[in-house]
């Protein structure tokens, strides 16, 4: 069974990147009795599948993983394990999971779907502005970023245009920040950071939380 | 300098994404335990000096953890050292060492617990007290200040160190901290008292101080004085106070406590990630160089049920995907074939990777290994330590050759591919002919290999050189010097070229560090403060470490390196550390010298006692488990008064004829 999970990562989870997070899973699964699907081979690994990596220092209001459950077989542990019947009890996944990790939803998704990094369209994010003095003339600045036509920008010496990846970009409505959404395929993903840069805020200055991934087929599927 | 969580953690906030990995600095592992600060009245650090990613897999620290923070009236809280990229921007932004749970500064604590497992963490300590605003001479320190403590096998030497700790606790901590945290108690209310006073009394620590060197097994340095010879040599140690006594003697839990089974998760990758259990605790075989087979007696066996229990409830606690049965000698536990049976039954097809270390060279052990394989690695590790007879009955770690291939001849026909050699050079006595036998001998076993797996087979040999640690029998031999350690290398660098064989050394310079600061008297202090004022810090670390920043400390305190490390000392000799006790008696470690010297080899113990004094010193908790529990086999009573009187009747200076 493939499991499809969404889930918050906040507090010192921030802090964590994401091959720590991929162990993290791996664990969480264990201590809740979730029978993990290992991969063939010389080195069999547990079969999982972050939807898309969260840069360090960023929250992730509702982050999406997947995790492939062997058919059941012995119980692993004396806690109630998923079989491939029903979904695992959301609260036992909660119990096992450490802090700063939440889980928002679980559901079963088709075993052959494509690899869950390569669903992912766009994500969203929320950018407050933790000091004083930047936040003066941003919704005029945001305007003109908005009206250019191309913004040529360079990462890894390779020359490339962040406008077309900025798919919408307005102001919070209740604090000093601003609300993005970004493409996030596998060839074209836009950076808030580089947005930031454009905009002339220092990222010390932030606090950036990823709000929601945007799959292709679902679009309103971590919408929280 | 008070400054209050919120604001560390404000500060934390700017400087955290600067630095390689933040996730070191930021606590929140599963099952780290954040209590209600004002709710308890001790207020306890538990301190490991190098970073976290090391520091988080001590099991010391963790056992320690679990105790104080199960008693309601007191808490534990942790800290490691920050990695350079994170002193810097803590010591710019003004955020002193503070404690990964609650983020209070670590002056805020009423106690200051380091673990000291070995010497070359020793400048760390002084940086980090240095980081947390803490003065660095205990005799510094008032009222406002925590009380420093340290434990840990370095400590059964405790003087290079003892400037700047106020109590060590000699031996093992399970019994001994919650007798601490009682005398420590209302000396959290006086400190309260004092901060709010701006109060440079030192009264209250006087006192707490006075009291807690009236503990069993914890020492106080400020509370003895130390004479010394023209030659440099010490003289006499003697109680300054009535209260203090004049031989501290080790603790020794008589049972061991339940294992703990919640460990903290980190979040981050360390060193080792798992789930680590006794399985027992000493060593019977009494190898000559080994610190820990002496100061850790008497031999106690955790049962079969016990274990697999607590690895099953541990792995279901943390999701850790190894499981690490320790022990100083596991072949040497009594159950073992039933253990590892047990075990392999309930875990084999879990994708759990368990590790048996210290296995004895014997084909039982690769039958052992076999039964635990799931995700195969591919080393299998072996520690000969010598290759020559003369030299492995003068060690007395004594496998003879023919056992060591056939060893070697079932690991390679079960398909591991490399064979890891530990081997020390540098043993008393030792000569170039001997350390050829190690060449020879990493040769033999490779053709044991390719004989079954052709040029897939390999040999990793570790070597590492001898220190004459305190408290063994060896404590009297000289080192060898750079030169001398040069030359071996040199020589085993030369012979085994082959691309199979893989060598790995010890750096001798390294090497030579660890034995000043464990053989070191009360004047090594200097030297330590000197050389951390020097740039001297993570000595552990070769990239870190800076020989030059010790000689010339050295240097700068008059005293003579050679002088603790290149030296044949009288028998009669008083150590630095001959007021600690760990209740093996000195005259049997002569003894057992003598008879090193002679070639002549002690079997394990538990066959036979030696009677190295363990069981007079301990007779009241031997009484109480009597039988199988503990490993010394029973002595007849009028043999153990026999030894027991002995034991009194001897004053810890011992004297004997130079020629002995």
């Amino acid at each position: 069974m493939r499991l499809r999970i969404t889930f918050s990562k906040t507090g010192s989870l921030r802090y964590i990147g994401h091959l720590d997070l991929q162990q993290i899973w791996e664990r969480t699964a264990r201590r809740a009795g979730l029978p993990l699907s290992y991969t063939q081979g010389f080195h069999p690994g547990p079969k999982i599948q972050i939807a898309a990596a969260l840069p360090l220092g960023f929250a992730g209001r509702a982050e999406v993983v997947d995790l492939w459950l062997q058919e059941p077989s012995a119980p692993l542990s004396p806690l109630p394990s998923a079989s491939a019947q029903s979904l695992p009890d959301m609260a036992i996944l909660q119990s096992a999971a450490p802090p700063g990790l939440t889980i928002l939803r679980i559901e079963a998704v088709d075993e052959h779907a494509p690899a869950l990094q390569t669903q992912v369209a766009a994500a969203e994010y929320e950018v407050v502005l933790t000091e004083a003095g930047y936040g003066s003339d941003l919704r005029r600045r945001v305007e003109e970023l908005l009206a250019k036509p191309s913004l040529p920008r360079e990462r890894r010496g390779k020359p490339y245009d962040l406008r077309p990846l900025i798919l919408a970009l307005d102001l919070l409505p209740d604090k000093e920040g601003i609300r993005m959404i970004l493409a996030a395929r596998e060839s074209a993903t836009g950076r808030p950071e580089e947005v930031l840069a454009e905009l002339g805020i220092p990222l010390e200055v932030t606090r950036i939380e990823r709000t929601r991934l945007i799959l292709k087929d679902k679009l309103q599927l971590t919408k929280s | 300098m008070f400054i209050p969580p919120a604001e560390i953690e404000r500060r934390l906030e700017r400087i955290l994404l600067t630095v390689q990995k933040p996730g070191r600095y930021v606590g929140g592992e599963l099952h780290s335990i954040v209590k209600d600060w004002d709710a308890v009245q001790t207020h306890m650090a538990l301190v490991f000096p190098d970073i976290y990613d090391i520091g988080i897999s001590n099991l010391g620290l963790q056992i320690l953890y679990d105790q104080v923070n199960s008693r309601p009236d007191a808490l534990a809280e942790r800290a490691y050292a920050p990695w350079s990229d994170m002193e810097a921007p803590m010591r710019e932004t003004g955020i002193p060492l503070y404690s990964l749970e609650s983020k209070h500064a670590l002056a805020d604590f009423d106690v200051i617990g380091f673990s000291l497992p070995y010497e070359t963490l020793y400048t760390n300590v002084l940086n980090l007290l240095n980081l947390a605003g803490i003065p660095l001479r205990a005799t510094a320190r008032d009222d406002r200040d925590p009380i420093i403590l340290a434990g840990g096998h370095a400590c059964f030497n405790p003087e290079p160190m003892h400037a700047f700790i106020d109590a060590f606790v000699i031996g093992e901590g399970e019994e001994v901290i919650h007798e601490i945290i009682e005398v420590v108690r209302d000396f959290a209310q006086a400190r309260n008292t004092a901060r709010k006073q701006a109060s440079q009394s030192t009264a209250q620590r006087e006192r707490v101080l006075r009291a807690l060197a009236q503990i069993p097994g914890v020492y106080v340095p400020r509370f003895y004085e130390v004479t010394y010879q023209d030659d440099g040599t010490v003289a006499a140690v003697t109680p300054n106070i009535p209260e203090a006594p004049p031989v501290i003697r080790k603790r020794m839990v008589a049972k061991l406590p339940p294992p703990v089974t919640r460990f903290i998760v980190p979040n981050i990758e360390a060193v080792h990630n798992r789930v680590a259990i006794e399985i027992m605790r000493g060593c019977t075989r009494g190898c000559r160089f080994c610190h820990a087979g002496m100061i850790t007696r008497p031999v106690r066996e955790r049962s079969v049920e016990e274990i697999v229990a607590a690895a099953e409830e541990a792995i279901r606690q943390t999701g850790f995907e190894e499981l690490a049965l320790l022990s100083l000698s596991s072949s040497d536990y009594s159950a073992i074939v039933d253990l590892v049976t047990a075990i392999s039954n309930k875990f084999g097809d879990r994708h759990l990777t368990v590790a048996l270390p210290s296995l004895r060279i014997e084909t039982v052990s690769v039958d052992l290994m076999e039964k635990l394989k799931d995700r195969r690695s591919s080393g299998f590790t072996l520690a000969p330590e010598a290759a020559s007879e003369r030299m492995r009955r003068i060690i007395n770690k004594f496998i003879p050759d023919e056992q060591i291939l056939a060893t070697a001849r079932a690991i390679y026909s079960r398909n591991w591919t490399t064979i890891k050699l530990y081997f020390m050079i540098g043993h008393p006595s030792e000569t170039l002919e001997d350390v050829q036998a190690i060449a020879d001998l990493c040769k033999r076993v490779l053709a044991e290999g390719r004989r079954t797996l052709g040029g897939r087979a390999r040999v990793h040999a570790g070597v590492s050189t001898f220190i004459p640690k305190p408290h063994t029998p060896f404590q009297w031999v000289s080192m060898d010097t750079v030169e001398q350690i040069n030359a071996k290398l040199d020589l085993l660098k030369h012979e085994l070229r082959d691309r199979s064989i893989k060598l790995t050394w010890t750096e001798p310079k390294e090497t030579l560090l660890e034995a000043w600061l464990s053989r070191g008297d009360r004047r090594m202090a200097d030297v330590i403060e000197t050389a951390w004022k020097n740039g001297a810090r993570f000595d552990a670390w070769q990239e870190h470490f800076r020989y030059e920043a010790w000689t010339s400390a050295f240097a700068a305190h008059n005293l003579e390196p050679g002088f603790y490390t290149h030296r044949v000392r009288r028998p009669d000799e008083v150590f630095p550390w001959d007021h600690i006790s760990t209740a093996v008696r000195k005259k049997y470690l002569l003894e057992d010298y003598l008879r090193s010297l002679a070639g002549d080899i002690r079997t394990d113990c538990r066959q036979q006692c030696y009677a190295c004094g363990i069981l007079p010193t301990f007779a009241p908790e031997r009484r109480e488990h009597p039988g199988n529990y503990w490993k010394c086999p029973e002595v007849k009573p009028a043999a153990r008064q026999g030894a027991a009187a002995e034991n009194e009747n001897r004053p810890q200076l011992l004297v004997i004829g130079e020629e002995a």
